[in-house]
């Protein structure tokens, strides 16, 4: 069931500029969808759109089975949260909190209510009696979110709400999105560019570029088979590896390299992707490299190659580290093996 | 190895502000020394107090042996490299990187001058974007352009103050591998400072883990990780953070939560301490008191678990082999080898 549709949307600015290409999407009630690109891709215009911030050129959107396209942003039962804070500067905490039921006026015991669940949820009791400007970035981001969740809106529209704080505080935050979310239930479309963040919260991973949809999937099956080579490098940290080589008598060739088909791809010019923790420091030579960098992850090593097939990049344990200028012998994860057509990039 | 740098007892307050507590650092000749906290922690005032942006309340900066703590930063030649690119939008490439080499009192030949120009182009492989001008290059670029402008120069020694956080992390992901082979091809010692755990880990020779304006571990990315002094360095490392358990003494075992046992005690420790275990040192099977999923994350290379398990809330990394669904019930298992212990009121 499709709780929020997209349906051939586009967006022209006034320069010509064709920001958002004519996409489709749908989203079931209660997902977490994430829009991932990088910047320019169209995906904070998307967002724009759906919140009736930006007008809309070509297209139509709907939630529940109604059109909102035309609505004004007020008429929409949208929650937002932003980048950038955006609190009321005058307001102690728990008034910004209080602030969006005051103005649809629910009764004094019923916003009591609420606003001491949302308080208790995100844990800024102690927070309460300050203003805004006395807290830190992860905290005003903290009240900015509850300030969202103190409504049940239909939609909430995240565009990057972690993107200025420190990384210790923005997986913290994260998890906070992720479990209150599961817990209301409410859809939610999040807006990001960092790959990680997005597979972390998305129920659904939906990748633009260049103003349109390359990929829509569970992070798992965007990860595991990425529609084209864009998807296949911007997915991942480090991204997938590839070497250009030739399909024919059911083996990729490239130089050296020769490995058997995991599955059956057409004969010509082919692009191989592997995984870095697919390529191994272990079992049959397939290909020699020489070190160029080897970093120490705390939980993994990501070994930088200089190989006959151009750089690699492998993940392996976090025991053993390799010196810069030594020469290994690599072996690949043939079932994991993907392809793709270099003329037009797409997986085969 | 040689000490190229060494800070001695350095504190500066700002008014009511302590910004820095007394900072006792050494950077080897051939280092790249990472100096990893969050904002606010004095990481920006003891790069400025190093570069002689800031003079120091008390204690002293000595390069190569010379007391150079009232010293301008000229007479110190160190080159910056800023989180803000700061290049001139209206120049070329190739003029903001000429720049520092027409400062007066360099008298460089015009050859000497293109020549070095080039030879950090090409290092950098920006040499095709020499003649254009430097304000339509995306912010990868400009930070390229920004570090070539800083060597140059081919000073003693380079700062960083975050140059790579205002750029997307795929690029992040990339350009740090770059800085840290470049530093090592230059052999030119470099203090690197940031709030990234990742970039700390991956480019570190050594890490200088700051907060609150003091120093509390300095050691290579492995020991710092593997064998942090305090809950609070384990928590500047690794993601998702370490798991910090409140665990007890009873007849000789360390007990967590209602009675769930451990491991054996070692003797000399107080009854009640604190146990760090990372998220890949707790394995999903073999554990005898179950915990329930809360919520599955899908990094890729691997699963992070959400459990809750021991009346707390755990994660723990999971390989790929099996699938996970939130509300399954599983068995973690901690790897004692691989925890740590602290006192509990320790920091």
């Amino acid at each position: 069931m499709s709780f929020l549709a997209l349906e051939r949307l586009r967006k022209v600015y006034a320069d010509g500029t064709e920001a958002v290409k004519g996409i489709d999407l749908t989203c079931g009630a209660g997902e977490f969808v994430v829009l991932l690109g990088p910047s320019g891709c169209g995906k904070t215009t998307t967002l724009r759109m759906i919140a009736g911030l930006e007008e809309v050129t070509g297209g139509v959107i709907s939630v529940a089975g109604e059109e909102i396209t035309g609505l004004p942003p007020g008429a929409r039962d949208i929650g937002f949260v932003f980048q950038f804070y955006a609190l009321y500067p005058h307001m102690k905490v728990r008034e910004n909190i209080a602030f969006p039921l005051e103005t649809i006026g629910v009764s004094k015991g019923e916003l009591k209510r609420r606003v001491d669940d949302v308080v208790t949820r995100l844990g800024l009791g102690a927070l309460s009696g300050f203003y805004p400007q006395q807290l830190s970035g992860g905290d005003q981001q903290r009240v900015a979110l509850a300030r969202a969740m103190i409504r049940r809106p239909q939609l909430y529209l995240m565009d990057e709400p972690l993107g200025t704080l420190d990384a210790d505080l923005r997986l913290e935050m994260r998890e906070l999105i992720r479990t209150q979310q599961l817990e209301t239930g409410v859809t939610t479309i999040y807006v990001t560019h960092d790959q990680e963040e997005a597979m972390s919260l998305a129920d659904r991973v939906v990748v633009m570029e260049g103003g349109e949809i390359r990929q829509n999937g569970p992070a798992g099956e965007v990860y595991d088979w990425p529609a084209d080579l864009f998807v296949a490098h911007f997915i991942g940290s480090p991204g997938m590896n590839f070497v250009e080589g030739e399909v024919a008598d059911g083996c990729f060739r490239a130089g050296e390299l020769e490995l058997t088909l995991p599955y059956p791809v057409r004969p010509g010019e082919t692009t191989l992707g592997v995984r870095p923790e697919f390529v191994h420091a272990a079992g049959e030579r397939v290909l020699g490299g020489e070190v160029v960098m080897d970093e120490y992850m705390g939980s993994c090593r990501i070994v930088h190659l200089e190989t006959a097939c151009g750089r690699l990049v492998m993940r392996g344990g976090a025991e053993g580290a390799l010196a810069a200028g030594g020469r290994i012998e690599l072996n690949f994860d043939l079932k994991h093996l993907r392809f793709f057509d270099p003329q037009t990039g797409k997986g085969l | 190895m040689e000490t190229f740098l060494h800070l001695r007892d350095i504190a500066k307050s700002f008014g009511p502000i302590e910004a820095l507590r007394g900072i006792d650092l050494d950077l080897e000749r051939d280092e790249l020394l990472v100096v990893l906290g969050p904002t606010g922690a004095g990481k920006t005032t003891l790069l400025r107090i190093i570069a002689g942006l800031e003079e120091p309340d008390r204690g002293s900066v000595e390069m190569e042996g010379v007391d150079v703590t009232s010293r301008s930063p000229a007479d110190r030649d160190v080159a910056f490299v800023f989180q803000n690119f700061s290049l001139y939008p209206d120049w070329t490439v190739r003029r903001n990187m000429e720049f520092p080499l027409r400062a007066p009192g360099r008298d460089l030949e015009e050859r000497e001058i293109d020549e070095r120009v080039e030879w950090a182009a090409s290092l950098l492989r920006i040499e095709a974007l020499l003649d254009r001008p430097s304000a339509n290059l995306s912010g990868g670029e400009m930070q390229r352009v920004a570090i070539g402008r800083a060597i140059v120069r081919r000073p003693r020694f380079f700062l960083m103050d975050e140059p790579l956080t205002n750029l997307d992390a795929k690029l992040r992901e990339s350009l740090r591998v770059e800085l840290a082979v470049l530093r090592r091809e230059l052999g030119i010692p470099l203090i690197y400072v940031t709030h990234d755990q990742a970039e700390a880990l991956s480019m570190g020779d050594r890490i200088a883990v700051l907060s609150e304006g003091r120093i509390l571990q300095i050691g290579s990315p492995e020991e710092v990780y593997r064998k942090p002094v305090s809950p609070v360095v384990a928590r500047q490392l690794g993601q998702p953070s370490i798991n910090l358990l409140e665990v007890k003494n009873v007849d000789g075992r360390w007990v967590v939560g209602d009675g769930i046992e451990l491991m054996a005690t070692e003797p000399g420790f107080p009854g009640e301490m604190l146990l760090g275990v990372r998220p890949e040192d707790i394995s999903s099977e073999g554990g005898s008191e179950p915990g329930k999923i809360r919520v599955v994350e899908d990094t890729g290379p691997n699963w992070i678990l959400l459990v809750d398990w021991a009346g707390s809330e755990i994660h723990l990394a999971a390989g790929k082999e099996r699938n996970y669904s939130p509300g399954d019930e599983i068995f973690p298992q901690i790897d004692p080898e691989r925890a740590v212990l602290w006192e509990r009121d320790g920091n």
